[in-house]
């Protein structure tokens, strides 16, 4: 078996970097749709906020900080990123970042700008954080498939398309999260707990993947030999979360009042269960049944919250039984998808906290796992509409698609009863049709919603299709 | 770590069964695949990703071209100059605009109009663009004929790095996909001639390259390498009575001129004309941007020597050469050059290479050699040309990487060139399109 050299993966690196300013080149979000503009206004806003507010005020209404007007909502280190790159901004050009004239800045200079932010987070911390991951991942499962691993997470499109397209910087938060679980794979419990609770400080979305972290170093914790090493090794794993949220969340913590406020912001229980359609249950259940009309939203926020436990929790407590690493890959994907579809305010763009364990899982399962990812980049289709995004994010659907082929093309024996296979390419026909007719014919005017509605419906089916499958999954590896 | 007792058993037989209904994990496999199709088409989505990129002056070149040869009668097209951007491709090129307006004018009709100079609209740059990605396919299927007549076995290492260098070749993405013209048309010609001489099949190949330069005149610069080469081992072969020999240059001739002449004839009556489009000598020792060759050189050292000498200029409102304007420049202090002596010049650095192609007798050997002269002959014209385009780097960049999979010596002064070569377009590009290139180099390595 050959090995991997340096220089292949640096290639890798240097196609995900190239790749990604290619996409750079293409429209964002809210581009020209002035009054709110979108994501990518947000970022720039919050640059704004930041350097030119006390960090006191920056989640507090006032006078300078209108938070009807994307007012900050992602806990403290999304906060302190964007301090950092609104200094960078006022040494490129004061007029990014002035307070309140900035609003809306649309100017060839300042896109280039935002988007090379992007591309530093990934070279700083996304690619980073992959390449180690990858290089733990073969030396724990004892397997050979960096290369490859590399080249899906660097080809990813729904990562890339969100990142690098519509304007986020999710790299970083699933960037501190991949190396949370390169760290777990290494036995790095510490480090592992150091920076999941980074991750969970950057996008308060990681959340999504909290469940099988804690039930995984709770599980080591159980596993010590006495009773004492238990104590210490839960007080030390404590602490270290504990200490890391007081360090981050230090200018919010002497009163209680600006404690909740940034609390209230970062759970805003009064948008209501969803905003655009988006693939999850209850945007599904809410064509037959109009949860918005008949519950409140708090009514509404207790059901999400029962559902998504009572789907999370089944892969969670296997975790706990069963200390492996496999169940625990297979418990991020479970755990994710859960909280996707049952839990309250999802955007569709959480999808890619559940693409990240599918990718982890790929060497494994590529099909399944290919399928889901097709599944993400489509459930995200209206979204890239909307953004004048479609033809970037259909021909990377078709690179991703092509690379995969390359390099999973051979065995087609069948492993299984249930014909994926077959499933698979009248599904992909399905979604392949779906966008096109999208894409061609006009939604009747009496349902504008309707092709984002018929999207979000199968994208939804098959999400639980992929709950099911992994939890089984993980069942069979863990007792087996 | 999982509890072994009793209830396993009989769980065992459950989770065999649903193991057996849902799927098992799947083994991983390492023999490289064969992939041209795929890489040509991954190659083409990257293209695809390029269409909002920056797209420099020779689009509306391109775009002029398409309106002249759309709206003005054949007669005109050599002649008119409503744009500075007037047609200076020899007449195939014309014709291929021609047919590329017939499809046109029923995406954008106001792209086909003269007068609407600078004309941007987003569907002309959808229909340019694409047509562009199109005709690459003429590029993948030289390059797959190419790869082919030198005998590289499919699913190897070096019929990979084949694939990865020539159908991802950042030049050639640089020059057509960004900057914006039509040069994978051209060099995926002069493949496909290549590989038809590779494969010893010689009239094909000279009618080929023939097409290829009543496309672009500009490879007449390889043209020594294939003239040589097919009088050696087409006309002069051994055993051949000298009535073969006439028999075969005749043929040869006829086979060469038939594409002048369906290419040149309707312009029968305007030829001097024609040429003096093709060949616009007036237009100065260098392009407006120096291309990195001697004269870039010479012009430095005139201008040291002019501040060195303190030598104004001699009249107010003489150009010079860093003018950024296409014309004739002086010299202040070193003496001018004229034409001829680039002339001069090319042709005797393409001498040695071209001899020891003559006196090369082994077939298979001669091959190697051809595709070095190849190179070397375009090198020498880049050098010591006439008014050289820094694009015309790639006449060497393309051949070059063929002879990187023949030979390992070879690759060491591909690899270098290769670098330096790709390193010289940058100045057409902006900056966030250059993280490309450094992957291929090191596929290279």
């Amino acid at each position: 078996m050959k090995s991997v050299t340096n220089v292949e993966l640096l290639a890798i690196a240097c196609l995900g970097l190239a790749i990604r300013s290619i996409i750079s080149l293409h429209s964002y979000s809210g581009f020209g749709v002035a009054p709110m503009f979108g994501d990518y206004e947000a970022q720039r806003h919050w640059q704004e906020v930041t350097v030119n507010l006390k960090a006191s005020e920056w989640y507090k209404n006032g006078t300078n900080n209108d938070l009807l007007y994307w007012g900050l909502d992602y806990p403290p280190l999304t906060a302190y990123h964007s301090y950092i790159m609104g200094q960078v901004a006022r040494k490129v050009n004061e007029s990014f970042v002035e307070l309140g004239t900035s609003k809306g800045i649309e100017s060839g200079d300042h896109k280039s700008f935002m988007r090379l932010t992007v591309l530093a987070a990934d070279i700083l911390v996304y690619i980073p954080a992959v390449l180690s991951m990858c290089i733990c991942l073969d030396r724990t499962f004892q397997t050979n498939i960096k290369l490859e691993l590399f080249i899906i997470f660097m080809l990813c499109p729904a990562q890339l398309l969100i990142d690098n397209g519509h304007f986020q910087y999710n790299n970083i938060s699933l960037g501190l999260c991949i190396m949370a679980i390169a760290a777990i794979l290494r036995d790095r419990h510490y480090l592992a707990a150091f920076a999941f609770t980074l991750a969970l400080n950057y996008k308060q979305m990681e959340l999504y993947h909290a469940l099988p972290f804690f039930a995984y170093l709770l599980g080591q914790c159980l596993s010590q030999k006495s009773v004492s090493a238990l104590a210490s090794k839960f007080i030390a794993i404590a602490t270290t979360v504990v200490a890391t949220f007081i360090l981050l969340w230090y200018p919010w913590l002497h009163s209680l009042g600006s404690t909740s406020q940034v609390l209230n912001r970062l759970f805003p229980v009064s948008r209501g269960v969803f905003e655009d359609k988006v693939a999850n249950f209850w945007c599904s259940l809410n064509v037959v049944f109009k949860l918005k009309n008949k519950l409140l939203n708090h009514q509404m926020a207790l059901i999400c919250m029962g559902a998504t436990l009572f789907f999370a929790l089944p892969t969670n407590v296997v975790l706990l039984k069963c200390r492996n690493k496999m169940s625990f890959l297979w418990a991020l994907l479970n755990t994710a998808a859960a909280f996707y579809l049952f839990s309250f305010q999802v955007h569709e763009k959480t999808i890619l906290l559940v693409v990240l364990p599918a990718c982890l899982l790929f060497n494994w399962w590529p099909r399944e796992m290919m399928w889901f990812l097709e599944t993400a980049v489509f459930s995200m289709v209206p979204l890239f509409k909307k953004d004048n995004l479609l033809l970037p994010s259909i021909t990377l659907a078709i690179i991703f698609y092509i690379v995969y082929n390359i390099f999973w093309n051979e065995k087609d024996e069948d492993r299984n009863i249930v014909q994926t296979h077959s499933i698979k390419n009248i599904s992909n026909f399905l979604m392949a049709t779906v966008v096109m007719a999208s894409v061609v014919l006009a939604a009747p005017s009496k349902f504008p919603d309707f092709w984002s509605l018929l999207i979000a419906v199968i994208s939804c089916a098959h999400f639980m299709a992929a709950l099911l499958f992994g939890n089984i999954q993980q069942i069979i590896g863990a007792f087996n | 770590m999982r509890d072994k007792g009793e209830p396993v058993n009989k769980n065992n037989r459950v989770i065999e069964k649903l193991s057996s209904i849902f799927g098992k994990p799947v083994v991983k496999r390492t023999s490289i695949p064969d992939c041209f199709w795929a890489l040509f088409a991954l190659s083409t989505c990257l293209k695809v990703l390029l269409i909002p990129a920056y797209y420099s002056t020779d689009f509306e070149v391109h775009r002029n071209w398409l309106a002249i040869t759309h709206s003005l009668p054949l007669n005109r097209w050599y002649v008119d100059a409503t744009s500075e951007w007037t047609l200076d491709y020899p007449p195939f090129f014309a014709y291929f605009e021609w047919l590329l307006s017939q499809l046109a004018q029923y995406v954008d009709p106001h792209m086909l109009d003269v007068h609407n100079l600078n004309y941007a609209s987003e569907r002309t740059v959808y229909f340019q663009r694409i047509s562009v990605i199109v005709v690459d396919l003429v590029y993948a299927l030289g390059v797959y004929s190419c790869l082919r007549a030198l005998g590289i076995a499919k699913k190897t290492q070096q019929h990979l790095a084949g694939c990865l260098l020539l159908l991802f070749n950042v030049g050639l993405i640089f020059v057509d996909h960004i900057h914006f013209q039509y040069n994978g048309l051209l060099f995926g010609i002069l493949l496909l001639s290549i590989s038809a001489l590779l494969n010893d099949r010689y009239l094909l190949s000279a009618f080929s390259f023939a097409i290829l330069l009543n496309f672009k005149h500009i490879f007449l610069y390889m043209a020594p390498a294939f003239g040589v080469y097919l009088l050696r081992f087409y006309c002069l072969n051994k055993g051949r009575s000298i009535l073969n020999t006439v028999n075969a240059m005749m043929k040869l001739l006829a086979v060469g001129l038939t594409p002048f002449v369906l290419s040149f004839g309707p312009f029968w009556h305007q030829i001097p004309q024609v040429l003096s489009r093709l060949f616009p000598f007036k237009r100065g020792l260098t392009h407006a941007y120096w291309a990195p060759n001697l004269w870039a050189l010479y012009n430095t050292a005139d201008k040291v020597a002019a501040v060195a000498l303190r030598r104004e200029k001699s009249k107010d409102g003489d150009p010079t050469t860093t003018s950024g304007l296409v014309q004739e420049t002086r010299h202040l202090v070193l003496p001018n050059i004229s034409p001829a002596v680039t002339f001069a010049l090319t042709l005797a650095f393409m001498m040695p290479i071209l001899l020891k192609l003559l006196l090369t007798s082994s077939t298979k050997r001669a091959k190697l050699i051809f595709l070095r002269a190849v190179v070397l002959c375009a090198c020498s014209s880049f050098v010591f040309g006439w008014h050289v385009h820094e694009k015309a780097i790639l006449m060497c960049l393309i051949p070059i990487c063929l002879l990187a999979l023949l030979d390992r010596t070879d690759a060491k002064y591909a690899y270098l060139l290769s670098v330096v070569g790709y390193f010289s377009l940058f100045p057409l590009l902006f900056e966030v399109d250059l993280i490309l290139q450094r992957r291929i180099q090191r596929r290279l390595l």
